[in-house]
């Protein structure tokens, strides 16, 4: 559990820098990263790798789009389309980001031996 | 993709993948097909047919990358510090709650490079699509559109000269030491915004079509100047009225266009004498065999730019105001845009101190006023583009006749590049009279084939320097600076208007244009010798002018109309509408003790001259015996409606579908037989042509052995308008506001970034002339007392960024008729409450 919460935060953490300097894809490499450092099981590793985007990228996200007061949020749902609604495109963004970090991080996992159940 | 339930299904079988070190190979290389392919999707645009693509949506999306970055927090701190090299002095920019900067430059170089700095910080994105489009690259950024229609406008861009009258401009321009030094610091001002932009930064438009910003520089700024020259001087009806005159006899053609309409006002009033030129045009020898009688047709299509741009401006002078202080008003009416055309501010210099709006693209202050004088702008609208008839040897098009011999053209080839295909080669010749814009392999917008190739000349491919008169009025004080500032300004012709404390009001129609002999240019004209070139420019100093004071009218005005009367020594043209002029005149005659309360009223009103002219008209001829309770009911109401197109009434919407129809029912049998496109004349000639006389000769239907009268087109008309009528009551849409349906559309036509549905009244032949996508977009007044009081709005807001609430914060002020004053802060407000954040150069 205590390694699921590490990597969790370390990928975040990481991703959040990454995305400071390097490309949006840059994600995948820092989920990647964390799970060869911090080795769990696929499930695991999956899981640490989605939560960790889905909360950074959502977190993001919903404090921007309060402080902007869905100006735009509420124009890009209506081109994207998803009907106009931001709390729509907050979790379409999330579960993107979330879905590319557990690929990289479940991907990472399967460089370790399996542990003999 | 990797969700969970597919992980119980790589588990299971993950030690039949096992390789020597332990690592899962088939698991592995799933997972990771499976990652790597998701981000190979989102990091990609798909094609959505239709011409549309999606954003990159993986970077789209990101947090830090993508739109989001573009949501700007209400309440956003805008304070800071800019580090500018090449700065010759500190600068501090003072904004306002509506986000306008007032400008504190220590020369006017760095007031430039502050200018382009500011306007790349909120409105890079416009000013590069602008000059892309007037460059004739929109093909680079847009792809190839629809029926290829980004190509044919490159095509039509480049082969109108645009890129190489830009090219002459920059030449002038750098000619000049003050228009040069000007225009390097503005673009080293958008440079070194553009210089520090990360990738989240950029403005949502590049996102959405996933490209990035190009460095500025100074051919950028004339492509601007030239555009706007594309837009005011590059209409015209030349192959439209060609046809017309091939297919009309001359009597029909005469009596649908006449040189000059019954109720014209023109800017300079009738009756005022004009001196004799000493340069008068003479009509080549062959003109009526060659040119007036030749009956030649042609089926290229021009690319049309807005025709119906106009603009409104008058000035007062003191006899006529309350404070005996003179007030200057200008609404320029152009395409209503988001991010919107103009960008508001305050320039203070140690030469001078100027409030006004400013295009995004070019440095100054372009409408405006200073701590002396105010000056306005609309359009001359006066035909400075003809078409030369070309007779190539053969189908190489290298060498062509003229002047009795095989002359060489001059070959280029233009790369058009193309998103997402190979690059398009256009090989353009120009001739002695100009460049070659349509030939057998560009027919415009037109998907006819044509053997024949017509050379085009423009006055805007002339060189000249419109930036030094922009420069110069940022300081101008008297008369004379006024006509200083406009000797070099030559295209588009514009009337210039001006008024300053020390009581002198003016109007001047400015620029050069060309000296014509009568029909001049009205029809393609024959290209196998010079005799029907131009044969030179009309002197500055016959140029329409006049004062306004108290031994006359006491005001100028003009918009749009035919700037004289026929006692002007040269030919104009005819394409002019007539009814704002009439109207602002009629308004201003009868209006003294004037206030800039009453100017707001007098540029909001919707009173609709038009119809005055036209109702009583249609209520004479219509035979109410045929219309049942429904059509009555309609009827009833247009004829109580108070000619005034406001928002809530019904009478507008009947009215223009009824006159409407009544055009198609007398003009669709002639226009539909020829099967040419042909001009159709201004309403004002169909209006006045009816009243002179019931049986003009269009009212039969040509197509019918009967003999149509008017009361009989006139009722059939309004029967036939009443389905629709039926339909929009239902609909909702019967009401002018909900029928007209203005908008202030987004440069991309995106409905999301556009102001839709608009609660605003005017129109075309309105001083409000707020059409559907057009109108006014500027409005301005200033009161020229001691302390200059001003008052504007403008359909947009000072950010051109979409998730700024200061992108669309004025269009409800604007649609309802209400202004902002316009705050010119001095020095020593520095610690006004006004000022809202301070951003301060080095």
């Amino acid at each position: 559990m205590a390694k699921l919460i590490v990597s969790i935060f370390l990928t975040a953490l990481l991703s959040f820098v990454c995305g400071l300097f390097f490309p949006w894809w840059t994600i995948a490499l820092a989920a990647f990263v964390v799970s060869v450092l911090i080795p769990q099981r696929p499930l695991f590793a999956f899981f640490s790798g989605f939560i960790a985007i889905l909360l950074l990228w959502g977190a993001m996200v919903v404090v921007i789009d309060q402080l902007n007061q869905s100006i735009l949020s509420a124009k890009i749902a209506a081109i994207l389309p998803l009907g106009g609604s931001a709390y729509l495109l907050i979790f379409v963004t999330a579960l993107v980001g979330a879905l590319v970090g557990g690929g990289a991080a479940i991907t990472a996992s399967f460089l370790k031996p399996a542990r003999q159940e | 993709m990797a969700e969970p339930g597919q992980y119980h299904f790589v588990v299971n079988f993950s030690t039949f993948g096992r390789n020597d070190t332990g690592m899962r190979i088939v698991p592995f290389l799933i997972s990771l097909f499976l990652t790597a392919g998701l981000i190979f999707c989102l990091n990609r645009q798909w094609d959505l047919g239709d011409f549309k693509k999606t954003p990159v949506l993986g970077s789209f999306l990101s947090p830090q990358h993508g739109f989001w970055q573009n949501a700007e927090p209400v309440g956003s701190d805008f304070n800071g510090t800019v580090h500018l090299p090449g700065l010759e002095g500190k600068g501090d920019v003072y904004f306002d709650e509506n986000l306008v900067p007032h400008v504190y430059a220590k020369s006017e170089a760095d007031a430039c490079y502050i200018q382009g700095y500011l306007h790349a910080k909120f409105r890079l994105w416009q000013m590069e699509f602008q000059t892309f489009a007037a460059a004739g690259r929109l093909s680079e950024v847009l792809g190839a559109g629809k029926d290829d229609v980004y190509i044919r406008y490159d095509r039509s861009m480049r082969r109108l000269g645009m890129v190489t009258a830009a090219e002459a401009e920059l030449a002038e321009i750098e000619k000049d030491s003050v228009s040069k030094r000007d225009c390097d610091a503005y673009t080293a001002g958008v440079n070194a915004w553009i210089d520090q932009l990360k990738e989240g930064d950029l403005p949502l438009e590049y996102k959405l079509l996933n490209y990035k910003p190009e460095h500025w520089n100074n051919l950028k700024i004339a492509l601007f100047i030239k555009d706007m020259a594309y837009e005011l001087a590059g209409g015209d009806e030349d192959f439209g009225m060609t046809n017309a005159k091939s297919y009309f006899s001359k009597q029909e053609f005469g009596r649908l266009f006449p040189t000059v309409q019954d109720s014209l006002d023109p800017i300079i009033p009738r009756g005022t004498r004009f001196p004799t030129p000493s340069f008068q045009p003479k009509a080549p020898a062959t003109a009526d065999s060659l040119y007036f009688n030749n009956p030649v047709t042609v089926t290229d299509r021009e690319p049309g730019a807005e025709k119906s741009n106009g603009s409104n401006n008058w000035a007062v002078s003191g006899v006529k105001t309350i404070s005996h202080a003179p007030i200057l008003c200008n609404d320029p009416h152009l395409n209503t845009t988001m991010p919107s055309i103009w960008y508001q501010m305050q320039i203070h210099t140690p030469s001078y101190n100027v409030y006004g709006v400013s295009f995004p693209g070019a440095p100054f202050v372009i409408i405006g006023f200073n701590d002396d004088c105010a000056w306005g702008i609309t359009n001359a609208g006066r035909d400075v583009r003809d078409y030369y008839s070309i007779k190539f040897k053969d189908d190489s098009r290298r060498e062509y006749w003229f002047n009795k011999e095989w002359k060489t053209a001059d070959m280029r080839v233009d790369t058009i590049l193309i998103r997402g295909q190979q690059p398009f080669y256009d090989t353009v010749m120009t001739t002695l009279l100009g460049p070659v814009m349509f030939d057998p392999s560009f027919t415009g917008y037109s998907d006819a084939a044509s053997n024949r190739s017509y050379a085009v000349r423009w006055k805007a491919a002339d060189p000249s320097n419109e930036m030094a008169t922009f420069s110069k009025f940022q300081s101008m004080r008297s008369y004379d600076d006024y006509t200083g500032a406009l000797a070099t300004f030559n295209c588009p012709g514009q009337n210039f208007v001006f008024a300053n404390k020390a009581g002198v009001v003016a109007i001047r129609q400015e620029g050069e244009f060309p000296g014509k002999w009568k029909g001049q240019g009205l029809f393609v004209m024959p290209g196998e010798d010079s005799s029907y070139a131009w044969q030179g420019d009309i002197d500055r100093e016959n140029n329409p002018y006049m004062f306004a004071d108290s031994t006359n009218r006491g005001f100028v005005s003009s918009a749009n109309q035919e700037p004289v009367d026929t006692t002007y020594p040269y030919y104009l043209g005819s394409d002019f509408p007539i009814y704002r002029g009439l109207i602002i005149n009629r308004l201003l005659s009868k209006m003294n003790s004037i206030t800039p309360a009453d100017m707001m009223k007098m540029q909001t009103n919707t009173y609709d001259v038009f119809a005055e002219m036209a109702r009583p008209l249609l209520l004479k001829y219509i035979d109410r015996g045929q219309l049942n309770e429904k059509a009555t009911g309609y009827l009833n109401t247009v004829r109580q409606w108070n000619l005034y197109d406001n928002p809530l009434e019904e009478g507008p919407v009947i009215f223009t579908y009824w006159w409407n129809q009544l055009s198609k029912n007398i003009l669709d049998d002639e226009y539909s037989k020829a099967s040419l496109a042909m001009t159709r004349p201004l309403e004002s000639t169909v209006v006045e042509a009816l009243i002179r006389d019931s049986a003009w000769s269009f009212v039969d239907n040509v197509l019918t052995d009967k003999k149509e009268t008017l009361t009989q087109q006139v009722t059939d008309a309004f029967l036939k308008i009443v389905p629709q009528l039926q339909q929009d009551e239902q609909n909702d849409r019967i009401t002018w506001a909900k029928n007209k349906d203005t908008w202030v559309r987004h440069l991309l036509r995106i409905p999301q970034l556009s102001r839709t549905h608009l609660p605003i009244g005017g129109g075309a032949r309105c001083i409000n002339a707020a059409k559907q996508f057009h109108g006014p977009s500027w409005r301005m007044i200033v009161h020229l007392t001691n302390k200059t009081e001003a008052y504007g709005v403008y359909p947009g807001g000072q950010s051109g960024n979409p998730g700024s609430p200061y992108y669309d914060n004025f269009v409800d002020y604007w649609a309802t008729g209400r202004y902002y004053p316009l705050w010119v802060m001095g020095p020593e407000e520095v610690k006004d409450r006004r000022v809202k954040w301070i951003m301060h150069f080095e």
